[in-house]
């Protein structure tokens, strides 16, 4: 049932290549993503009717859908519109739209919970909305937001293993392709599980810690 | 699009609604034992279920249902694809109705245990009687949004070949070539399926929220 020593040496290398691919796809989701998530955030909350209605449809579809779907939308979907795209892009877009609906749902929640008088006295003391947003609220709104951005991290991170359904050679793929090769597919799967589990648990654990000091410094 | 492809997508709801379910059932019965196991005072068992919700939590749904459908179903014992599908979706389901659960029982206040021994309630009946009633209104919120999160990670069943709302919308694409009819019309369905579940959840919450001491 375990893979052997011989095995999993003769495995790693491309299982680690596999796990580089698929910590690529979810640093760029999340480079994209979490800026597109604030546009969407300020444009949900926008007066603008237009700008809010855009980005009302983004956030819902986003957050409706699957994420498989929304891959498969982009990488199989957009093709019959005459945009073909390469897997590792198609899979960045389609994480980093769903990281944006996601984060903006966090991050409207977060400025939101900001007490209406942190604005009031922005307005006083004469800062316009734009600087209003940038020395008062969000400071003190993405302090609000970290640890949930950072809980939503881990989940994107597990998300990329979706991106096997479009033929990114990514951490399951990699590990898919091992077991049918060798037909030894439970000790493939298990090691590739391993090296998840070795990021996501870690990664949980710190979460769990800056929610706690989090709390601890919150003043509401 | 014609209505003969809208059925073929349809042909996969009732799936994906099975799916979603007995994964869910399965999740909230067996969530039950584990956060017991989580707030027992026994030392090890406590460790144990930890360590259980955090590799369960851990591992990308997708590649439970490979362990479970290949690794386990090449080697161990043949499952059908949509046992196997059930089988990873409801042990994903129980590790997470099981962190709700906590969530939900750490906040109740302290005062309830406090009065409840004061009226000399034991363990057992201070939780069945006194905190859980009131733990289960704050739970339901976080469990409906987690179904709604559940439906749709049943779209990773698709990969095992489950021939569910994601399988049909595949399988579609690839007959006809119009990927992008085909898959908006594929995330249409989840998110009409979602409504109907935060509606009822909105409903539910407004008549028993009322009855939380916190």
């Amino acid at each position: 049932m375990l893979p052997s020593y011989e095995e999993l040496s003769a495995w790693l290398p491309d299982l680690l290549s596999g796990l580089s691919i698929s910590l690529q796809v979810t640093v760029l989701s999340l480079l994209i993503g979490i800026p597109f998530g604030l546009l969407l955030a300020l444009g949900v909350l926008a007066k603008n009717r237009l700008t809010k209605v855009i980005a009302l449809f983004l956030v819902e579809v986003g957050r409706g859908a699957p994420a498989l779907v929304l891959l498969q939308f982009i990488y199989f979907g957009l093709p019959t519109s005459g945009l073909t795209l390469g897997s590792f892009t198609a899979a960045v877009i389609a994480l980093a739209w769903n990281t944006g609906a996601y984060t903006s749902e966090i991050i409207r929640a977060s400025l939101q919970s900001i007490p209406h008088g942190q604005r009031e006295a922005a307005v006083a003391i004469g800062l316009n909305r734009l600087d209003a947003l940038r020395y008062v609220l969000l400071p003190q709104g993405l302090r609000v937001a970290l640890p949930a951005l950072l809980a939503f991290s881990i989940l994107i991170f597990q998300g990329t293993s979706l991106c096997f359904t479009i033929a990114l050679p990514e951490l399951v793929s990699r590990a898919y392709e091992i077991g049918s090769n060798t037909f030894r597919y439970f000790p493939a799967l298990l090691a590739a599980g391993v090296l998840y589990a070795s990021i996501s648990i870690p990664a949980a654990l710190l979460v769990s810690h800056v929610e706690k000091r989090a709390g601890s410094y919150a003043q509401r | 699009m014609s209505t003969v492809d809208l059925f073929a997508i349809l042909r996969g709801l009732p799936w994906t609604v099975a799916l979603t379910l007995g994964a869910f059932l399965a999740g909230a019965v067996l969530g039950v034992p584990l956060v017991a196991a989580r707030q027992s005072r026994i030392l090890p068992l406590r460790f144990l279920a930890m360590v259980f919700i955090q590799i369960v939590r851990g591992i990308p749904p997708i590649l439970w249902l490979f362990i479970i459908f290949f690794g386990l179903g090449m080697s161990v014992f043949p499952i059908s694809p949509f046992n196997a599908a059930l089988a990873g979706l409801g042990l994903i389901a129980a590790a997470n109705m099981a962190e709700i659960y906590r969530g939900a029982l750490a906040s109740i206040h302290f005062g309830q245990w406090e009065a409840s021994s004061a009226l000399n309630l034991g363990r057992w009946h201070t939780l069945t009687d006194v905190v859980a009633p009131q733990a289960f209104r704050v739970a339901l919120p976080s469990a409906a949004s987690y179904l709604i999160g559940l439906m749709k990670e049943t779209a990773v069943a698709s990969t095992i070949g489950v021939s569910e709302l994601a399988f049909q919308g595949n399988q579609l694409s690839q007959l006809t070539f119009r990927g992008l009819e085909v898959f908006a019309l594929v995330g249409m369905f989840y998110i009409l399926l979602s409504l109907p579940v935060a509606w009822l959840s909105r409903v539910a919450d407004g008549y028993l929220q009322a009855k939380v001491a916190r």
